[in-house]
């Protein structure tokens, strides 16, 4: 067994993939990160990202799979589950072992693997295009924080690029600190710095005026919709898992 | 803006379209392209009510004053309840406020009877009028075409909606002659026609010309009341799928009757809402679009009823257990369909898995299969299937204590026999 580490970015998960054959290893396991001194028995091995061997890689894989399943495996690899690192190697080696395109054997452990994570990426994804909610400050930029369970980000920019095309807008993920910002033309991944509001109230004074009004209608019209003869807290909560009601207007 | 007028009329007219159930947002194919605001290509809901149901548009009467007296409306004539308007403006500046805000996908709009109905179609005309050309707004409407109104309004209406809905309200005639003695039936079916009419002439125009408009590219839809009349849900599914296949319609929502008006030809007041009717209608309608099922598979004369207690596909395998088992690595997509406890996307990930070699259960309940249901009709790559010869009711019985003992089994103090 030999333990590699790499650096999580998805160009050092392809440079652990050419080790993997460089070095003829069998049984691996991967870690994020660094080695620690004399943690684990066996090799271990730091792996170096290395631009010339990922794309080498890359080629390999495009040449084996379609470009939805590369990336598909990109998509995986970006939601920065926690363990989830072996799994894509087992991918990626079962993909290199066939003679064939494998990405629809769903009886094969890693690609039913593979299958779960890019859903549970997609559900996510569609979540926040369901669940952002812009308040529109005095310079005109709508603004809305979030916090996914997994790195989608990335993966909302085009949507919301073409709905709100003619507005400013930011989409900020306080879990990792870090946005996307459109200008009007273009997006940008951005960082804030919150420790700078020292008052609480200047957030609230960099609203617009009719922001609240808005807030308060868009709040009257969701209890107006609903049918208390109805009630069905169970599908209510499925629905809006509860972790996300903090950032959603008619739930605060 | 008089921010508390608006917030009554909003909360009277949103409670008052809130009985339509109908909030689809996907379906159509509009693109922002003028870089204005908004696109309707992806079908989002936004929100969800306590009672478990969609927010995925602005759902509003323009009005509630209504010259009808139709008895299971809540906006009926008759009714002693508040009453208000919206001006166009109003509609208007919500929609856009609450779709930048992104609360919304877009717009529905109904509206009661007021004066007559070219009048009241002409309102609903003009707002979506306004806010594709003055707004540039690309998010998604929906109109309710207005029974009895103009053929010219109602071309202009599909060239603003992203879909159009006549409700026919009850699902037989019968049914409409004893709620609603002013509406007739051939006034909903009319502009129904007319639009199905519309929409394949238009079709047939893109064709040919790419710059053709778009005219209501998210089709037809339509809804029935179902328990405040004594239909059967045979009456009610082939009621749909008449409409369904004569109509091209999208959809066809049902919606479990809400008691709000005291009236002798309606169900009590205190009748409990048939949510799980409701729901049991749902699956079957989707056996229907999506399985393969022909409608007389899933209720017929013998069956006029759906079984409350089981979804209609489990009570259509039980009662047809001559078709089964099927070997899941051989049997074709079709009947894969129809096995109890497999789904769209499970059939499909099956069909795609077994070319590279045979699954067993636990590749299948990988890859998504209910196998607690599914073991009674399928055998695969597995030594294990079921050999008893079990008649469906035995199934029945299996699946419903099955699906019981799920609450028992977190139960701490659960009394044990010996």
């Amino acid at each position: 067994m030999t333990t590699l580490f790499y650096d999580g970015t998805f160009e050092g998960l392809l440079t652990v993939i050419f080790e993997i054959y460089d070095r003829k290893l069998s049984v691996v396991r991967l870690f994020k990160g660094q080695q620690q001194a004399g943690a684990m028995f066996g090799e271990k091995l730091d792996v170096i990202t290395n631009e010339v061997y990922a794309t080498r890689v890359l080629k390999g894989l495009r040449k084996k799979l379609s470009p939805n399943g590369v990336q598909r495996l990109y998509i995986a690899h970006m939601a920065e589950m926690d363990n989830e690192e072996n799994n894509l190697v087992g991918f990626i080696r079962y993909v290199f072992d066939s003679a064939q395109n494998i990405e629809d054997d769903y009886g094969n452990r890693y690609v039913i693997r593979l299958s779960e994570i890019i859903r549970m990426m997609r559900r996510e994804k569609h979540r926040m295009e369901a669940f952002v909610r812009f308040q529109k400050l005095k310079d005109d930029t709508y603004y809305a924080s979030v916090e996914p369970d997994f790195n989608v980000l990335p993966l909302l920019i085009r949507h919301f690029k073409s709905r709100y095309a003619d507005q400013k807008w930011m989409i900020y993920d306080l879990k990792r600190s870090y946005g996307i910002y459109y200008n009007g033309h273009d997006t940008q991944f951005i960082t804030l710095d919150f420790a700078t509001v020292a008052n609480p109230g200047d957030v609230i004074s960099a609203y617009t005026e009719d922001e609240s009004i808005y807030q308060h209608l868009w709040k009257s019209y969701f209890h107006s919709v609903n049918i208390p003869m109805r009630k069905n807290t169970k599908l209510h909560v499925r629905h809006i898992p509860k972790r996300y009601w903090k950032h959603l207007t008619e739930k605060i | 803006m008089n921010a508390d007028r608006i917030t009554e009329k909003l909360s009277i007219l949103a409670d008052a379209a809130k009985y339509d159930v109908s909030c689809a947002s996907s379906g159509s194919k509009r693109k922002n392209e003028n870089k204005g605001l908004g696109n309707a290509s992806n079908g989002i809901c936004h929100s969800y009510t306590e009672d478990g149901r969609c927010v995925s548009l602005l759902k509003i009467l323009l009005t509630n004053y209504c010259i009808y007296d139709c008895a299971y409306c809540v906006s009926r004539k008759g009714n002693d309840i508040q009453r208000a308007a919206f001006t166009v403006q109003e509609v208007v500046d919500l929609t856009i406020n609450f779709y930048r805000r992104n609360y919304i996908e877009g717009l529905f709009l109904s509206s009661g009877i007021f004066k007559d109905a070219d009048f009241t179609m002409e309102r609903l005309v003009q707002v979506a009028k306004k806010l594709r050309t003055e707004h540039k707004f690309n998010g998604y409407i929906h109109l309710k075409s207005i029974p009895g109104a103009s053929d010219e309004l109602m071309r202009e209406a599909g060239l603003y909606a992203d879909r159009l809905s006549v409700n026919l309200e009850m699902p037989t005639e019968e049914g409409l002659k004893l709620l609603a003695p002013d509406k007739n039936r051939q006034d909903m079916i009319d502009p129904m026609q007319f639009l199905k009419d519309e929409i394949i002439l238009r079709k047939e125009e893109k064709k040919l010309f790419k710059k053709a408009p778009l005219f209501a590219p998210a089709g037809q839809s339509t809804q029935v009341i179902v328990g405040a009349t004594p239909e059967t849900d045979q009456q009610v599914l082939q009621s749909a799928n008449y409409f369904y296949q004569n109509f091209n319609l999208k959809r066809v929502y049902y919606s479990g009757y809400v008691p709000v008006l005291a009236d002798k030809r309606l169900p009590a007041l205190n009748t409990s809402v048939p949510m799980v009717r409701e729901n049991r209608l749902y699956q079957a309608d989707w056996l229907m679009r999506f399985y393969g099922f022909n409608v007389n598979e899933i209720v017929n004369q013998g069956q006029p009823l759906l079984d409350l207690d089981i979804d209609p596909k489990l009570s259509w395998a039980i009662r047809n257990m001559q078709a089964f088992p099927i070997d899941i690595n051989k049997a074709d997509l079709q009947l894969i369909l129809r096995v109890p406890g497999i789904g769209v996307q499970s059939a499909q990930k099956i069909v795609s898995a077994r070319k590279f070699g045979k699954l067993n259960w636990d590749q299948l309940k990988k890859i998504g299969v209910s196998v607690n249901r599914a073991r009674y009709f399928v055998t695969c790559n597995s030594p294990e299937f079921e050999r008893r010869d079990l008649t469906g009711n035995n199934i029945k019985q299996f699946i419903l204590a099955e699906s019981q003992s799920k609450y028992l089994k977190n139960k701490p103090n659960q009394l044990n026999l010996f």
